[in-house]
């Protein structure tokens, strides 16, 4: 998680800065990089992908590369939702060290704002219930007395696609 | 100025891997005892060129060893040394040791500094040099720095006839001197009839002052017609006095120093920069152009139909034209830029004289190694890809294929065994194949082997064939055979696994005691496709074209149920087994019912499936798009592409479904072994 | 501005040489051996050459030598890229009608200076 906060760090303009992109998931909100956001599309169908997991819900076209979609409730194992009219698909930019960057499209119910949030206030997660897994999370965030998680999207996209190498390669 | 060089490395690495090639195929011929003066010359350039780079890009350390390199190929073209085995082995190592240099240099390593000692000393004391101190030519003058010159110039009548120029010289000369003063002498010009003005018949004596000019300077400024001219030096007498050595030496360090300081950043590119680059034959790229051109004067044509306010007959029929040629040019622009990424296969064959050459030597061997079809163009990522499956068949073939001298005369055949590597075009395709008169496969040891490692049921009956391919098979370890040479350890399995990654394929053939063929199948390029767009509910999957046998409706009678789940499709005399795609991808199918559907029957690697689908939907180009630039490799897939209407399809890699399937069915009913037996 | 003819069988010498001598101001034409030069030469006039000497097809002193026989190149400088062992070449190259030379290595202000000393 060091990592990443350095990487939020370097890139923010004002050095003690970042900007997130907040999202709701299943009631809670979740922020991510802002500078890894590429764009913020509605929901439409996608190629499936056959024997994947269902999370992965298949791959769309980017101005001509192929980009795959997972779905936040179903990766963290929420409870399902109908895709509806605030669904959006955030195709970020996942940095993968040793390797080039990778672009993943995530599935989540609404994206809610953007926040100027002071680094520092960026605090490491206590080990408490949040429905996402704290190895996923850089850290919490409180704004307006609101909660908001922050994610690491590196480790989580990429952990997320090598726990699914792992079992296939069985 | 100052200009990074930093930037032509990359230029300079990949010429000077070439560069080795050359030296190495160059050196293994002049091994085999034709000695050659162009050959040698070449090899002499090559080693020239790595030289006159290495210094210039800074690379000291190669351009010091390749120096001596050059020196002992120099003495060969010139006929002051013979051309001997010991000699040529030398270089040939040498050759290794720079490529490694090169290489560590490239990658931000470590040069393996002992390495390159030993090299340098063996080929040192080819020379005759026990230890060649720098050579410190520069003689040892106890210069005079005088308060001035006067330098007496007297050029030879065809001093410009070199294009040399007295003006620029003189010029030159002022440049140093805080003043000059020029005194001409013009008493030896002809008449005016008599002159050729082409000749210099004027002379010039020069007073330079200023306390800065050196004798040094000023006959570096008359270096290249040294021998074009008189040239005569006084210091100026009066007021002179000795400088002392000191002030020589600044000024010696001053013009010296610039290289010294770009060799320290020479380890400073630590990072890994690979090779994306790609040199391109002219003719290809002007032929783009061409292509562009006819792009550009079609869109002009058409654009004019944008300002039409309505259409006739007559302009719609020009519009279809229009269209058709905007069709045919986009087809070949393709077809040109793919060609961009072609290049001859001769890349990945050049190693082999010298691999065959090492290892007949460690094996105690003697074989002859014919290649042909070296001009073979293939895409340059396969091209890349394809040297190390390569070497392990030829290894293979080497090893294990071709017997020893003594066998091989009981055998009743020439001590000599031969390996042919060939390369040539087959219906859109790239056929690689690696021939040896050798042995043959050894079918019963194979199967035996298949049979103790449960690849193979104990009393299951198998072709020849079936058993051959079973080589390719993950878990049949050739531990006990594969020795270090065979290549790292690794299996035939990782062999056929490359190739598949590429889209190709590979299978051999092999008669007792006459040999074996290992046949490679690879598409022309990575990029393109032939497409046959299947559809399965509501999905749309392509085949390639090239493995399609035919379509077909399906006959009831003709459908056999093997062991309950496994179908069997009787079509003429042959058995294929039937995968409904639907099943091995979970998808939900339009419909279940065979008779309903189509079958495409298949073949990959020697084995056909028939492959249910429910409808046929045309047949297009298609650009290959990887899936794992973003995502991961899926098994049964390889890769995707994007259709007319912006969807994502995604291609079938035939081979791979193969075994999928046989995975699924493995895993439901009874194995199927060597489905198209 | 002035058009210079760069020779050298070895391309990153030829890219480095072009875009030293293109970043002041020069317009340059490569070509990779005597052959393709003495063509390009004949179908166009340069103000100056720079060759290598070690190159296949045709060696930098031949074209040179055969340059130099040109009517329109009588007079033009023609530099040699040389390397310090070769004075034997130095000689041969003036013998064949160079104007000076060159040493490798050399950096681009080197190569700049001796260019700019040419052309004036």
């Amino acid at each position: 998680m060091s990592e990443t906060a350095d990487d939020l760090n370097s890139d923010a303009p004002v050095k003690e800065f970042k900007e997130l992109l907040t999202f709701f998931l299943a009631g809670e909100e979740y922020g991510v990089d802002i500078l890894r956001v590429q764009e913020i599309k509605g929901w439409d169908s996608v190629t499936n992908i056959p024997n994947t997991p269902e999370y992965i819900r298949g791959v769309i076209n980017i101005r001509g590369a192929i980009v795959p979609i997972i779905d936040m409730r179903l990766r963290f194992m929420l409870e399902k939702k109908e895709y509806d009219a605030t669904t959006v698909v955030i195709i970020l930019n996942v940095v993968n060290k040793g390797s080039t960057d990778r672009v993943m499209g995530v599935v989540v119910d609404a994206v809610s704002d953007v926040y100027n949030v002071p680094v520092n206030d960026v605090k490491a997660s206590p080990d408490f219930g949040t429905a996402v897994d704290t190895e996923f999370v850089t850290g919490l965030a409180t704004i307006d007395e609101k909660m908001i998680i922050v994610l690491d999207i590196d480790h989580m996209l990429n952990a997320a696609e090598l726990a699914v190498v792992d079992q296939m390669s069985e | 100025m100052s200009i990074d060089l930093e930037q032509f490395h990359e230029t300079f690495y990949e010429e000077s891997f070439e560069g080795l090639d050359i030296m190495e195929s160059g050196l293994l011929e002049l091994e085999q005892g034709e000695v050659d003066l162009e050959n040698i010359n070449t090899i002499f350039r090559s080693a020239h060129s790595i030289k006159g780079g290495s210094g210039t890009f800074g690379f000291t350390a190669v351009a010091e060893f390749t120096h001596d390199m050059e020196t002992l190929l120099d003495q060969m073209r010139n006929g002051e040394r013979s051309v001997s085995v010991p000699v040529v082995n030398t270089l040939l190592s040498s050759v290794d040791v720079l490529r490694n240099m090169l290489n560590a240099i490239r990658d931000g390593s470590e040069i393996d500094a002992d390495n390159v000692a030993e090299m340098t000393s063996a080929i040192k004391s080819i020379l005759g040099e026990e230890d060649n101190a720098p050579v410190s030519s520069e003689v040892e003058k106890s210069e005079l720095v005088a308060k001035g010159w006067i330098v007496h110039f007297t050029p030879h009548l065809d001093i410009m006839k070199t294009g040399n120029d007295t003006v620029r010289l003189l010029r030159e000369l002022n440049s140093l001197a805080e003043s000059a003063e020029v005194v001409v002498d013009n008493s030896s010009l002809p008449p005016l009839s008599e002159l050729d003005p082409e000749d210099c018949h004027q002379s010039w004596c020069i007073n330079l002052t200023g306390n800065d000019v050196n004798e040094e300077s000023i006959r570096e400024v008359f270096a290249w017609v040294d021998d074009e001219c008189d040239l005569k030096i006084e210091p100026l007498v009066d007021e002179n006095s000795y400088a002392g050595p000191e002030r020589r030496d600044v000024e010696d360090t001053d013009r010296r120093t610039k290289v010294p300081e770009r060799r320290a950043t020479e380890r400073r590119t630590g990072k890994t920069t690979e090779s994306s680059s790609i040199r391109v034959n002219i003719s290809k790229v002007d032929e783009l152009i061409n292509m562009v051109g006819e792009l550009v004067i079609t869109q002009s044509m058409l654009s004019r139909f944008g300002e039409l306010d309505e259409f006739n007959d007559n302009t719609l029929d020009r519009l279809k034209d229009g269209l058709a040629q905007l069709e045919g040019h986009t087809r070949e622009l393709q077809e040109s830029v793919m060609r961009i990424r072609m290049m001859p296969i001769s890349f990945a064959f050049q190693r082999f004289p010298r691999l065959v050459h090492d290892l007949s030597a460690t094996f105690d061997k003697k074989i002859e190694l014919i290649v042909t079809g070296e001009t073979t163009e293939l895409d340059k990522t396969v091209l890349e890809k394809i040297g190390d499956p390569l070497v392990h068949l030829v290894r293979n073939s080497l090893d294990h294929g071709i017997e020893s001298p003594a066998d091989r005369v009981k055998a009743g055949k020439s001590e000599t065994g031969v390996i042919e590597l060939s390369a040539f075009h087959q219906g859109g395709n790239i056929i690689i194949q690696i021939k040896d008169d050798g042995a043959g496969l050894n079918t019963q040891k194979i199967l035996s082997k298949a049979k103790e490692k449960g690849l193979v049921a104990s009393d299951e009956r198998l072709m020849d064939e079936s058993i051959h391919d079973l080589i390719f098979r993950p878990g049949f370890s050739t531990a006990d055979v594969v020795s270090d040479v065979s290549g790292r350890g690794v299996g035939m399995d990782v062999v056929r696994r490359n190739i598949r990654e590429l889209g190709g394929a590979v299978e051999v053939k092999s008669t007792p005691g006459k040999g074996s063929v290992f046949t490679i199948r690879l598409p022309l390029t990575l990029a393109i496709l032939d497409g046959q767009l299947v559809g399965i509910g509501e999905e749309t999957y392509i085949l390639p074209v090239i493995s399609i046998i035919e379509s077909l409706q399906v006959k009831t009678e003709n459908i056999n149920a093997v062991a309950g789940n496994a179908e069997v499709y009787r079509l003429r005399d042959e058995y294929i087994p039937i995968v409904r795609l639907y099943q091995v991808f979970g998808i939900k199918p339009i419909s279940t019912d065979l008779e309903s559907g189509l079958l495409v029957v298949v073949e990959a690697e020697g084995k056909k499936i028939a492959i249910y689908v429910d409808d046929l939907l045309g047949q297009q180009q298609v650009v290959i798009k990887s899936l794992e630039t973003n995502f991961r490799k899926i098994e049964g897939l390889s890769g995707a592409t994007i259709l007319g209407d912006g969807t994502v399809a995604l291609i079938i890699d035939i081979a791979g479904l193969i075994d999928l399937y046989q995975k699924d069915m493995a895993s439901i009913v009874v194995p199927i072994k060597g489905a198209a037996a | 501005m002035a058009t210079i003819l760069a020779v050298d069988d070895s391309a990153s010498m030829r890219q480095m040489v072009t875009f030293t001598l293109k970043g002041a101001g020069y317009q340059v034409t490569e070509a990779a051996d005597g052959q393709e030069a003495l063509t390009k030469a004949k179908s166009q006039q340069f103000d100056l050459i720079i060759t290598d000497v070690n190159m296949p097809v045709m060696d930098g002193i031949t074209f040179i030598r055969n340059l130099r026989g040109e009517a329109n190149y009588k007079f033009i400088p023609m530099l040699m890229l040389t390397t310090e062992s070769g004075m034997d070449k130095k000689q041969e190259g003036k013998a064949a009608g160079a104007t000076g030379w060159i040493v490798k290595p050399f950096n681009p202000d080197q190569l700049l200076n001796t260019v700019k000393k040419v052309l004036g």
